[in-house]
Formats: structure tokens, C-alpha cells, sequence
């Protein structure tokens, strides 16, 4: 089933990458916020309201059981994408700040006590950071903090010590999303289970870059949103390990995720509804579903090194740049390079090549302490996905080359 | 010049240039022109808040007449706040607070902004009149 990977085939099927800003082509690179959509998901999603739309489980007829199973469906392709063991092990949500969100507030509940503390990385973004840090705080204990080195790569010395504080979890990042490194999640995992302890692994950014096998890493939780891997905005994922997911409490209540309910007490549905209260969002869920089939139908190590050229082109054009400064040059990367330039601030930056119509991300990038840890207020941001090409990157150098020389 | 005349002028000047290209040089070239904000002033205090590159902005009343200063870590921030000096130092609080603005339209900075962006825009403009609010009730104690 795989098609070879032909750009101009794939730029095909992301309408929206054909049109001009400001007069000039749109040059895409955003995509560590958002990527775009291809026709498959749009449409899938416009059928689901077009022929399928019902609320789904509890209804009898017709409809609400197509509904329900088209849903169930998209659980279990999630779940063999990711290489669950059971579709029962992915929960959805409204993206990876829910995802994590839940766990944070299940755990508080299920064993967070009295000066515990979470072990989190240097270069969490604020959704895989702030909810554990208020968590601990509320118990008057602490976050750990991994260091990294001035590439942009974690130190594992110091984080087997931190490892011996006994931090309650461990959560990190897959991928950076202002640095691009990819973190040796499968070792940190290991390492971290010696002693008994868990870890939440944040795909944000990894998952629409490379295959992900929650297995082979024995991670005990995997979060990640649909909208970063040309999903539809509105749906994301928690994966957890059955054996955990069944030993935390609730998140929220209502329907769906009930039992048995009386005015005296309720008990709880089993997995994965016990984390699913209220209505879920259907339509993006089956989104999410043929977003997977679409990346599936490619030949992923082809996308894969072509993101790889892109983002080494990017890196060796910018190079030429008098005054460029990368932040992150981890061996291992993924994605997107991030820089400042010297006496050029961030923002204006981006206003100037914006009107050349390049799309980038200025500023802290919710991840404002590495900002302060490479001493900076913001970079520049260009972040790849799939359907960029080599031509693009010339026109972003070429853009950032003129706004620089504008502005120092 | 009153503040209308001054709008007028700003609104020529800009209407010069066709490229937004051409329009920011000029913001940036303006933005040299900003008059300094005092060391002392430069704290969080004369900070605004809304924008993603700092703007300290500070005020003293002269005979009866508001002058402001201002700079920012970014230039094309520099060259807008600016362009809120140029039309507001020098006036009297009540002119300040009377002062129609939909000359930011017609130069098209309010369309181009975006939303973020323009929030600091917006935020600089509260704070100005923040300052002739608080400068015009001095005077009306007197």
C-alpha cells in the first residue's frame, strides 16, 4: 500500500498551502504549533456531519451505533499505531494539556503526598510542566529539574542522581519543541523503572515525525495531540498502561463515565470510559483515525529524510547568516531549528518575514525556562512538516537574510 | 500642531509607501528618532505588559502639557510606540483622552497587527491615556 513519497503528489492533497499572503507564496513553517490538513481528514470529518453525526454508546438506533463504532474504531487504529497492547489503553482527549492535565489531577488523588516531588526536564514545554509543578505545590513539595547541556541535550548522569531523590514520576519531553532534540526517552525509561519509578513521555512533538512503539519504549504513559500529526484540531491522546489507568480515580464526572448511579454513591465504567466523561469530540476523533491511515499509506522513513534534508539544509543556509546564533544543536534532532540572530530581536523578525510570507513562530514558545537558561527573550522558530520542500527553505533564508539586514 | 494635524502628517508620510517592506523601514528609521526613556524608568514598573518584546513607557506633565517617553527591546515596537509619542507629547491631558485614533486604521497598522501584536499596541495606547487620566485629575485638584 505504500505510495512512494512524491512532494508534489502530497502538496496536493493540503489545499491550503497553495495560496499567497501578503502577495507573496505562503511558505508554511509552523508546524510544531499546528500542521496542516489533507483532504482525507477534512473530508472524513465534513462525512461524519454530512451522514454519521450522533451522540454515541448509550443509543439504540441505527445511527448512534454506526457512530459508536466508527468511534471505537479510531480507539483501536490509535492503539495500533502507537503499538498499545489493547485499544482500551488509549483514552481520548482535547489534546496533550488535557492528557496531561488528567493524569496530574488522578495522580494528586491516587498517591501525591505531603513534600513529594515530580522529575521533569529543563526543556518541558509549560503544559508538561506547569500542571506538575502546581500539583507537587499544593503539597508543599517540589519539582526536579533535569539539566541540559548548552547543545540542548539532557544530562543522564544528572538525572540517574535525581532518580535517587524517589521524584513520585518522571516527565519528558519526546522531542523539544523549541530545540528540536530528541530525548533518549526509551533509556530514561529504563533507567527510571529500576527504581520503580513512572514515566510520562509528552509526543507532542515526536509523533508526527517518527514511529512510535509505547511498547518497545515502556513508557507508562504516552500523551500527544491530533492536531500536530494533520489531525484535526479538538481531539488528542492519553496512552497509559492498562495496570495503571485502572489503578488511578477519575478525572471527571457525569455521564458516559458512570456505572451504576444513585443520590448514595456511584460506581465507575471500566476502561477507557471511566476517563471519558461527556460527550466526546466524534467527528475528530475519526479525523485523528484518518489522519493515521494517511501517514500509514506513506512510506514514513522517506517522509522521515525528508524532514531530515529540510531541516539540515535549513541549519547549513542559516550558517552563512553573520551574527546567527542556533539554540539547540543536540546530535539528535527532529523537526525544526530555532535561532536568534545577533542585535536582531525575535518579534520583529517575524514581522518583517511574515510580510515576505513566511510563517514562523516568535517568541518563548511556552517554554519560557529555556528561555532564561539560554539567556534570551525568545528565538525564531521554523518548524517542517511533510509537504515542505528545499525551495521553501531558500525562500526562508533568503527572507531572514533580508530582515536582518533591515533591522540591525 | 494639534493632534488631528499630526495624524494628518503621519498619515501622508505613510501613504508614501505602497510596500509594507517600505512601511516598516520607515517605522524602524522612526523608531531611532524615539525620545529615550530615563535609566531610572526603565524597571518594571514603566513596563507594558501585552507585547512579546518589552515597552517601558514613562510621562512628566510640563506646563500643562504631557510628554512621554519610551523604549523597547525590538525596533518595528520601538518605531509604533513612537508613533504614539509623536501624536501625544506635547498636548494637554484632556486633548490626550479626546483624541480619535482611527488614524491607526488608515495607516493600516490596526489591519496588519495581529491580534497579539496589536493587544501591545493597544496596551501602549491604555497606558498613555492612563497617564493623562492620572495627570488631568492632578490638575483638576489644583
Amino acid at each position: 500500500m505504500n505510495e512512494s513519497f512524491d512532494i508534489q503528489s502530497i502538496r496536493k492533497q493540503f489545499p491550503i498551502l497553495d495560496q499567497e499572503v501578503y502577495g507573496k507564496p505562503l511558505v508554511y513553517f509552523d508546524n510544531a504549533a499546528t500542521t496542516q490538513k489533507p483532504l482525507c481528514v477534512i473530508e472524513r470529518e465534513r462525512a461524519y456531519y454530512l451522514n454519521e453525526n450522533c451522540n454515541i454508546h448509550r443509543g439504540v438506533h441505527y445511527l448512534s451505533q454506526k457512530a459508536t463504532e466508527a468511534y471505537e474504531n479510531a480507539r483501536k487504529t490509535v492503539a495500533d499505531f502507537i503499538h498499545a497492547r489493547e485499544a482500551r489503553e488509549v483514552i481520548f482527549t482535547r489534546g496533550t494539556t488535557e492528557s496531561v492535565n488528567l493524569l496530574a489531577t488522578s495522580f494528586e488523588h491516587f498517591f501525591i503526598q505531603e513534600g513529594d516531588t515530580v522529575l521533569v526536564s529543563a526543556m518541558e514545554h509549560h503544559s508538561n510542566l506547569v500542571p506538575w509543578q502546581q500539583m507537587v505545590q499544593r503539597h508543599h513539595g517540589n519539582l526536579l529539574v533535569i539539566p541540559m547541556s548548552d547543545q540542548g541535550e539532557l544530562d543522564l548522569n544528572c538525572y540517574s542522581e535525581l532518580l535517587d531523590q524517589r521524584p513520585k514520576l518522571v516527565a519528558v519531553a519526546h522531542v523539544s519543541n523549541v530545540l528540536g532534540t530528541i530525548n533518549p526517552v526509551k533509556e530514561m525509561v529504563r533507567m527510571a523503572h529500576e527504581k520503580g519509578i513512572p514515566v510520562v513521555i509528552d509526543g507532542a512533538q515526536s509523533v508526527a515525525h517518527m514511529p512510535i512503539d509505547v511498547q518497545d519504549l515502556d513508557c507508562d504513559f504516552f500523551v500527544f495531540s491530533g492536531h500536530k500529526m494533520y489531525a484535526p484540531m479538538g481531539v488528542g491522546v492519553l496512552y497509559g498502561k492498562a495496570e495503571w489507568l485502572e489503578k488511578l480515580p477519575p478525572y471527571q464526572f457525569g455521564g458516559e463515565m458512570v456505572d451504576v448511579v444513585s443520590f448514595e454513591r456511584t460506581t465507575f465504567n471500566v476502561l477507557p470510559y471511566k476517563f471519558e466523561a461527556g460527550t466526546p469530540n466524534v467527528g475528530a476523533a475519526l479525523g485523528l483515525e484518518a489522519a493515521i491511515r494517511f501517514l500509514q499509506r506513506l512510506d514514513r522513513s522517506a517522509v522521515e529524510s525528508h524532514e531530515a534534508t529540510l531541516l539540515h539544509a535549513a541549519v547549513d543556509r542559516l550558517c552563512g547568516i553573520e551574527g546567527i546564533r542556533f539554540i539547540g544543536e543536540a546530535k539528535n534532532r527532529s523537526g525544526l531549528v530555532s535561532f536568534v540572530v545577533k542585535g536582531v530581536h525575535p518579534y520583529d523578525l517575524g514581522t518583517i518575514i511574515d510580510k515576505m510570507g513566511i510563517a514562523v513562530r516568535t517568541g518563548h514558545h511556552c517554554a519560557e525556562p529555556v528561555m532564561t537558561r539560554f539567556g534570551i527573550p525568545g528565538t525564531v522558530r521554523a518548524s517542517f512538516a511533510m509537504y515542505n520542500t528545499l525551495e521553501e527553505v531558500d525562500a526562508f533564508v533568503a527572507a531572514v537574510k533580508r530582515a536582518a539586514l533591515m533591522l540591525r | 500642531m494639534t493632534i488631528k494635524e499630526i495624524q494628518d502628517s503621519i498619515v501622508e508620510d505613510f501613504s508614501m509607501f505602497d510596500d509594507w517592506m517600505d512601511r516598516y523601514a520607515m517605522l524602524i528609521e522612526m523608531g531611532k528618532e524615539c525620545p529615550m526613556i530615563e535609566d531610572q524608568y526603565r524597571d518594571e514598573q514603566h513596563l507594558i505588559n501585552g507585547c512579546q518584546s518589552r515597552v517601558w513607557l514613562s510621562a512628566e506633565l510640563k506646563e500643562g502639557k504631557v510628554y512621554f517617553a519610551a523604549d523597547s527591546d525590538a525596533v518595528i515596537t520601538k518605531g509604533i510606540v513612537y508613533l504614539l509619542i509623536k501624536v501625544f507629547s506635547g498636548q494637554t491631558p484632556s486633548d490626550i483622552l479626546a483624541a480619535d485614533m482611527s488614524f491607526l486604521d488608515e495607516i493600516g497598522l490596526k489591519e496588519h497587527l495581529s491580534p497579539t501584536r496589536s493587544n501591545g499596541l493597544l496596551a501602549m495606547l491604555k497606558q498613555m491615556m492612563l497617564y493623562a487620566e492620572a495627570f488631568k485629575l492632578q490638575e483638576d485638584k489644583r
